[in-house]
Parts: C-alpha cells; sequence; structure tokens
C-alpha cells in the first residue's frame, strides 16, 4: 500500500480500559479523498478509534499512521495534517461565533483569521449569529460551527465523531452536504456513526466494528453481497416519515430556533 | 512545536480572559465577597478586636488580600473543568499547537484576574482608611508574595480542575483555603488564640505570609518571616506543580 494514495494506515490496534477489552485488534486502510464510515453500536469503541488516530490516546499494541506520519512516534505531524470533530460539539459557549473560528484560525497560525472566520459562517450559515454567544445557538447551529472551526488551516483528514448524533433531520442533511463537499475537494473524511442510512448515503467504504474487530469492511456493494442476493418483490413505498416531516415543514435550511 | 508556545498561550490567555469578563459573577466574587467581609470587620467586629495601634484596616488588609485570591483561584478550577467536560479541551490537543499552552492559559489568566481583584481592593481600602509608608521596593516585595502565592493556589486549582468529577467539587477545594486566614493572625493576633489553636495558627502558611506582608506595609522589619513565607509557597507549588502535571499526563494518555 503506498503512502500516497493511503490516508489512513491501522494495523493490529488493540486498547483495554481497566479489564474492558475494548479493542482486539483493528485494521483497515482508509483511501486518500475517500469518506471512510465506520459502523458500530454504542460502546463499540468507535471513539476510543478516533481517540487513538487523533492522538488523544496511546493504544496498548498496534500501529496506525495518519496521513504517512506513525501517532506513536510522530504525534506533531499526524496533529498537523488533521482536524477533529468530536462527538459534542467542541465549541467555546461563551465566545461568539466568529470569535470562536478567530481562535481556532490563530491557533492554526494562519493569515487573515478574520477573513477566514466570515468566510466560514458566511458558508455554514451562520452569518447572522455570528456576533452572538454560542450558549444562544441550537443544536445544528452549534454543530455546523463545530464543523467550520474543523475545517480552518485545510487540513488533509478530517475526523467526524458521530457527526449527526441529536441533530434534528434538516440538520442532518445540512452536514452530510458538509460531507459530501469535503470529500468532492479531495479531503479525506473518516466519519462514525450508529445511523446506517448515513454510511449508505455518505461513505465510499464502510466498516462494521463489533467486539472490538472489524468484522467486515468493503463498499455497499461489497456488503450487500454478503447477503443472498436481491429478490423482486412487490412493496407498496409509503413514504418515510423523515420525507413527511420534511415535506411539511417546507425548510431545508433553518438557522435559528423558530421566531416568535 | 515549542516555537509557538508564546503565539499560542496569548491566544489561549485572551480565550480565557474573555470568560472571566462576560461572567459578571465571578467577578463579583472575586473582588465583592472580599470587600464585604473588609467593611464587615473594619466597622462591625473591628472596634472590639485589639490589634495594637493604628487603624484596624491597616491590621486587616494583607489576610483580605489572601482570601480573595484563595476564592478568586476557585475560578480557576471550574473553568478548566468546563474545558474538560465541553470537549474543548481535546479539541485543543488534537491540533498542532503546544499543548503546555492550554493549561498556561488558564495559569496566566488566574495571575491577571486575581491581581486585578487585589488592585480593586486595596483601591476600595485606601477609601475607607487604608495608610501604608512602604517604598517602592517594599511594594514590589508584597506583589512579589502575591503573585508566588497566587500560582501556588492556581497550581492546586489545576489539580482540582483536571480531577474533578463535578463542577461542584472543582471549585470545593478552595473552601479550606479561604477558611485558613480566618485561623491565623490575619484578623486577630494570635495571641489571645487557647494552646493549640494557637500553635496552628502559628505555624501554617497563612500566618507567615501575612506577618510579611503587614511588616512591608508598615516599613518594619520582616525579620524570618519573610523566609518562613518563601519557603511554604515555593514548597508547595512545586508539590502543586508536580501533582499537577501527574493529573494531566493522566488525563492525556
Amino acid at each position: 500500500m503506498e503512502a500516497s494514495t493511503t490516508a489512513l494506515q491501522v494495523r493490529g490496534l488493540e486498547k483495554s480500559y481497566d479489564k474492558v477489552h475494548v479493542l482486539r485488534g483493528v485494521d483497515f486502510d482508509v483511501a486518500r479523498g475517500s469518506i471512510f464510515a465506520l459502523l458500530g453500536s454504542n460502546g463499540a469503541g468507535k471513539t476510543t478509534i478516533v481517540r487513538i488516530l487523533t492522538t488523544l490516546l496511546k493504544p496498548d499494541s498496534g500501529t496506525a499512521s495518519v496521513g504517512g506520519f506513525d501517532v506513536g512516534s510522530q504525534p506533531a505531524r499526524v496533529r498537523e495534517s488533521i482536524s477533529l470533530t468530536g462527538q459534542f460539539a467542541a465549541v467555546d459557549e461563551i465566545l461568539t461565533g466568529r470569535e470562536n473560528l478567530i481562535m481556532i484560525a490563530r491557533l492554526r497560525h494562519v493569515k487573515h483569521a478574520g477573513q477566514i472566520a466570515d468566510d466560514l459562517l458566511g458558508r455554514f450559515g451562520l452569518a447572522e449569529a455570528a456576533g452572538r454567544r454560542v450558549s444562544t445557538y441550537s443544536g445544528g447551529m452549534r454543530r455546523r460551527l463545530d464543523i467550520a472551526m474543523s475545517l480552518i488551516g485545510s487540513p488533509q483528514i478530517i475526523f467526524l465523531d458521530e457527526p449527526t448524533t441529536g441533530l434534528d433531520p434538516e440538520g442532518r442533511i445540512e452536514v452530510w452536504k458538509v460531507i459530501q463537499n469535503l470529500a468532492d475537494s479531495g479531503t479525506t473524511v473518516f466519519l462514525t456513526t450508529q445511523y446506517l442510512d448515513e454510511a449508505e448515503k455518505l461513505a465510499d467504504r464502510i466498516a462494521i466494528l463489533h467486539q472490538g474487530t472489524i468484522i467486515v469492511s468493503g463498499t455497499l456493494a461489497n456488503l450487500r453481497k454478503l447477503l443472498p442476493p436481491a429478490k423482486a418483490e412487490y412493496v407498496e413505498r409509503q413514504p418515510t416519515l423523515e420525507e413527511i416531516f420534511l415535506a411539511i415543514t417546507g425548510s431545508d435550511n433553518s438557522d435559528t430556533k423558530e421566531p416568535r | 512545536m515549542s516555537t509557538h508556545f508564546f503565539a499560542d498561550t496569548s491566544v489561549m490567555l485572551g480565550r480565557s480572559l474573555r470568560h472571566v469578563t462576560r461572567s459578571m459573577d465571578t467577578i463579583i466574587t472575586v473582588t465583592i465577597m472580599p470587600i464585604a467581609f473588609m467593611l464587615l470587620f473594619v466597622y462591625v467586629f473591628g472596634g472590639a478586636i485589639k490589634a495594637g495601634a493604628g487603624h484596624y484596616v491597616n491590621y486587616l488588609m494583607p489576610g483580605i488580600l489572601l482570601i480573595a485570591i484563595a476564592s478568586g483561584i476557585a475560578y480557576t478550577a471550574f473553568r478548566l473543568f468546563t474545558d474538560l467536560q465541553s470537549g474543548i479541551f481535546e479539541r485543543f490537543h488534537s491540533m498542532p499547537i503546544a499543548r503546555s499552552s492550554v493549561l498556561w492559559g488558564h495559569v496566566l489568566t488566574s495571575l491577571a484576574a486575581n491581581m486585578i481583584s487585589v488592585v480593586v481592593i486595596v483601591l476600595v481600602g485606601l477609601l475607607i482608611g487604608f495608610r501604608s509608608s512602604a517604598g517602592v521596593l517594599a511594594w514590589l516585595a508584597v506583589v512579589g508574595i502575591l503573585v508566588l502565592f497566587t500560582l501556588t493556589l492556581t497550581w492546586i486549582a489545576v489539580i482540582a480542575g483536571l480531577s474533578a468529577k463535578s463542577a461542584d467539587g472543582a471549585g470545593a477545594f478552595a473552601y479550606p483555603i479561604i477558611f485558613l486566614p480566618f485561623i491565623s493572625s490575619a484578623f486577630v493576633p494570635t495571641a489571645s488564640m487557647p494552646g493549640p489553636v494557637r500553635a496552628f495558627a502559628e505555624n501554617q502558611p497563612v500566618t507567615s505570609i501575612v506577618d510579611t506582608i503587614r511588616a512591608l506595609f508598615a516599613r518594619q522589619p520582616v525579620g524570618h518571616d519573610i523566609w518562613i513565607a518563601l519557603a511554604w509557597c515555593a514548597g508547595v507549588l512545586v508539590v502543586a506543580y508536580v501533582l499537577a502535571m501527574m493529573a494531566y499526563r493522566r488525563k492525556i494518555a
């Protein structure tokens, strides 16, 4: 596997907390510029993998290279290549949206921090809320700000740990669009989710983490082949609740908590 | 990495100073409470306290300043704890920054916030009759001791902030420290206390610090008190720093 086409390479990753053996030898590769979805139920160890790959946690054994750098021996180089959007929107509640973005821009030592902040605020539909404290934002707005913060400095690889958990349907679709745009622009996206439709919609490759190992991985087409071939059946197609919800609320982008 | 230490630390400092200025309750507790204590002791209890000649506020000032600092550092622990809870601590640690700047931002904020409240309290003290004949050098010595005292308590606060399980727990460690000046020479001379209490009062760190600052304000010789005070502060500072680093390593293991 040449380093030029591989963004992430994970081999034999193991990790235990006290006596719980969370990861029991995890292996996978992620191609540069692709969207990779790691599926698993709650507590399967998805976040543990993300924390190891983002240099926040040391594995007990195994190796992982991120952007061609080893997480154990070159953590600083890894951090230059990545960006993390954690499970809970890690934004500063007391600062305004714009101040959050400027803070990250200054920490990444990019020039024209103010201008970058304004661009991102516009792109993520937060321009109006830019001067408000984040504590007044809705969940979807926080998540958008969170992801916007991760884009500063144009990291090659972005980790998104359950980015749509707790979002309403519109918020989820917004985030999906952002992820798709990222991949289109060449960024590698590592996504964890417990929503199967999310993986189905977005991911180039999907891996399922179960009882500490990757039990299957491949493209959606690969995974479909694992089951008996599809049979043609007549089923009346009812609209899904999501389709109904989106149709009657009639908006594809709601920025603020409902106006009164 | 470390080349960015100063730039990164200044971003962190700016961030958490905004937290201080935007949460009015922290400013109120840190400065109004000690001022209330000062007024209470000067105008209510002070008349009955025999603490030598001169205005009682002159006797009281060093202890009030230490109480202000002790209550101020509780917020340092609280802010650090909140950062850990919200996930922003991990976000910073996954970024290409000087990692130590995350803690130093909090430590310097603590120093800045406490020095501001010290200045405010001294100004209020001047209004109600506090006077000092100290020269520039003595004032510098007072500032130096207060800075050292603040740093010492701040690193204790870092331990609490990093290892607390709840927001209340993060601030609770400060209560015994706030209480220490009451069992010292801060409000009344130790000579009036019964044996065991007096022994405790005379041998705990606050008394030596208070006596040193009081002597500096009054242009009296500081004697060996200053060395005891410095030894206490430096000793506790080193221990607290080492423990804080251990707690930090456990967090980012």
